[in-house]
């Protein structure tokens, strides 16, 4: 039987949604409090799910100690404590919480082969959250 | 289609530990979570049942039913109990959150008789879950690569669990 593990992290950040091709009465009508120029942040809780069949000798889908490893070397030392505006991911892209999910969604599909990478999901706050699944998932 | 979902919580304990490996190659995949005399959890455990409305009784399923056959299948052999030493699957499987939500699928859905068993979702802590969804297809799966590499790094501490 397949099944599904997801692990939960947590990383801080901050960001300001602007985007260049809009004007300035734009982007406060579209992004209001969070075009605010000096930016603001939020705790980002980040569900990684990964999925596979249960191997007989060790009961796992994958090492937990492989996605762990690899989600905090590629995404907390990259994402925490930054100013999003400032990573190469957002140069052209704003930061919202849907690009961030496609941004750590590819950096695992591009770089974790420990299992299936089914979904990534993110909490920017209690009341929002974001998932993305890939391009060809639904 | 509409889908019901009841938690449960029990607390169990358990060790990882295949007799098929060298102590070395135990401690070194496994971690802490190898130490014989084991370690507990405090489970959470979400069922999810779909079906119809019934039209007469508003119901997907009857929650009482649903509670009682959560209690005596699950909670009443799992809850307080030793998994490696006093749960007949664990004797031969290792009891990762894995295979704990397969043998739960496996308990429950036989015995769910009006509605059917949709998902079995386990939490080991607050910050790590497993789903299962039993064997047949699912709309909402990515089919990608077949090959998970699992084998390949069973031999990685996991330390964590």
């Amino acid at each position: 039987m397949k099944a599904y593990l997801t692990r939960r992290y947590m990383f801080s950040a901050s960001h300001r949604l602007h985007s260049d091709t809009m004007t300035a009465a734009e982007n406060q009508s579209v992004y209001g409090k969070c075009n605010n120029p000096y930016g603001h942040g939020h705790n980002y809780n980040i569900e990684i799910t990964v999925s596979g069949p249960v191997d007989r000798q060790t009961g796992m889908v994958c090492n937990l100690v492989d996605l762990d490893g690899f989600v905090q070397r590629e995404i907390l030392e990259r994402f925490d404590h930054q100013d999003l505006n400032l990573l190469p991911e957002f140069a052209d892209a704003v930061p919202t919480t849907e690009n961030l999910c496609i941004s750590i969604y590819e950096i695992m599909k591009r770089g974790f082969s420990a299992a299936h990478l089914e979904r990534v999901r993110i909490e920017e706050t209690m009341m929002n959250s974001f998932e993305y699944s890939g391009e060809a998932s639904r | 289609m509409v889908y019901l979902t009841r938690k449960a919580e029990f607390s169990a304990s358990h060790y990882y530990h295949n007799p098929a490996f060298t102590p070395e190659e135990n401690a070194r995949l496994f971690g802490k979570c190898n130490n014989p005399n084991g370690h507990g959890h405090n489970y959470t455990l979400e069922v999810t049942v779909k079906g119809a409305v019934d039209p007469r009784s508003g119901f997907v399923v009857d929650l009482k039913q649903l509670k009682e056959i959560m209690s005596r299948e699950v909670l009443d052999a799992l809850d307080h109990r030793f998994l490696n030493k006093e749960v007949p699957e664990f004797f031969t499987l290792i009891p990762t959150t894995e295979n704990l939500a397969i043998a739960i699928w496996r308990r429950l859905e036989p015995k769910l008789k009006s509605a059917q068993l949709h998902r079995v979702r386990v939490y080991e802590t607050p910050d790590l879950f497993v789903d299962v969804f039993g064997d047949e297809d699912h709309s909402h799966e990515d089919h990608g690569e077949d090959d998970h590499g699992a084998e390949d790094h069973r031999k990685e501490d996991r330390g964590k669990a």
